[in-house]
């Protein structure tokens, strides 16, 4: 999968769970300051994640993702 | 063989309402924001009262509408994690306050799983024949163990008591409370607790959200399964009143459409062990839910701790 592939998907994610603009997705945004995701929102796009790319993300590697492209990449290295 | 039901239920809140906007004052946060986000707009908090108080309070009125007396009642048990004393436990201090002379009489404590855990506890004591007539309570005074500094707890939690009263059913009738299903992961009990002398409730918010929404639908259908329930036929669900995302993510799994799901934290907040019977009496004391209709109750919460069964509702 590219990192576009990844990206798309994650942006489809985001607007079923947490109503954002499929637009407003890019690598450079910030889940909580820019797409205003928050915590248990961005819970519930983990938990989507690691069902459409079949990749394990955990507890502890959640709060690293700040951003869409630190979560493209953590993806992209485990798929 | 000899099982048990609930024959009447009670519950107590203290008077005094918290509104998300005193919250605000608080601490930074918003009506709007506690509304969205977690799905609370009042909780009630104690002025005075004592988590015995409230026990007691709800145990009298769940007595009172049982038909059965002071004098029936061989057990009485508590669930709580918020008493501050060691001893005397708080099931004997209920007794004592309605003349409940002689009762087995103990607490309980698994945090905001524990009704469905005491529930079960009192189920298996009247199937071995240690009792035949049970008062089992949920209570809670939380805002004794609050941070009212720290915003990701405070807005969440109130007090709060209820109780059902348990009797035996005869070997011809049907049991009203379902076989339970328990459970614990003790690998990550600390994210929730309630630790040390004189402590603050403390909670990793991710870990606990992600554990509640993905692994307990399966454990909830599978305490239907062993009531012998589809979940097609339960008339409510009343599962631990955390958070309405949490009940949310738990009812998108568990294909109950026909189902009343309690949503009572939007008035009361998370009484933690108190949260299901405080539902399950309103939902019964507004008829809501038809008598012998089944009900799924579900636990869920420190330590990590979860319990649930399906009762007929009285």
């Amino acid at each position: 999968m590219t990192r576009d592939e990844i990206t798309t998907g994650l942006a489809e994610i985001l607007e079923e769970v947490a109503g954002v603009t499929p637009d407003d997705v890019a690598e450079g945004k910030s889940f909580t300051d820019d797409l205003d995701v928050d915590s248990l929102s961005m819970v519930e796009v983990v938990v989507a994640a690691e069902e459409k790319f079949g990749v394990k993300i955990p507890d502890n590697e959640v709060q690293n993702l700040k951003t869409v492209g630190d979560a493209v990449s953590y993806i992209e290295a485990q798929s | 063989m000899t099982g048990s039901r609930i024959v009447a239920l009670g519950h107590y809140q203290p008077s005094r309402v918290v509104t998300n906007d005193e919250i605000a004052q608080l601490v930074e946060t918003s009506d709007e924001w506690i509304r969205d986000r977690v799905g609370i707009v009042n909780r009630r908090i104690a002025d005075g009262e004592t988590v015995t108080d409230m026990a007691a309070a709800a145990a009298g009125k769940a007595l009172a509408g049982s038909g059965l007396t002071a004098a029936d009642i061989d057990l009485v048990v508590v669930a709580t994690c918020t008493s501050v004393d060691r001893s005397p436990n708080v099931a004997s201090r209920v007794a004592a306050k309605l003349g409940i002379t002689s009762p087995g009489a103990f607490d309980l404590n698994t945090a905001c799983s524990g009704f469905a855990y005491a529930l079960g506890t009192v189920d298996h004591a009247v199937q071995a024949g240690a009792a035949r007539n049970a008062i089992v309570i949920g209570a809670e005074k939380l805002s004794d163990f609050t941070d009212w500094t720290d915003r990701s707890t405070c807005i969440i939690f109130g007090d709060g008591a209820g109780a059902a009263v348990v009797t035996a059913t005869g070997a011809d009738e049907p049991t009203g409370i379902g076989p339970v299903v328990w459970g614990s992961v003790p690998e990550r009990g600390d994210a929730v607790r309630i630790e040390g002398w004189r402590p603050y409730v403390r909670q990793e918010g991710q870990t606990v959200f992600r554990w509640a929404t993905t692994a307990l639908a399966p454990l909830a259908l599978q305490a239907c399964e062993r009531a012998g329930v589809a979940p097609s036929e339960l008339a409510a669900f009343v599962p631990h009143q955390a958070n309405t995302r949490i009940i949310d993510g738990i009812v998108k799994r568990l294909n109950i459409p026909q189902a009343i799901v309690a949503k009572d934290l939007v008035e009361s907040g998370n009484t933690s062990a108190a949260s299901i019977p405080l539902a399950l009496s309103k939902l019964v004391e507004r008829r809501e839910v038809p008598s012998g209709a089944p009900v799924l109750l579900f636990g869920f919460g420190g330590g990590l701790t979860y319990a649930g069964q399906v009762i007929r509702c009285p």
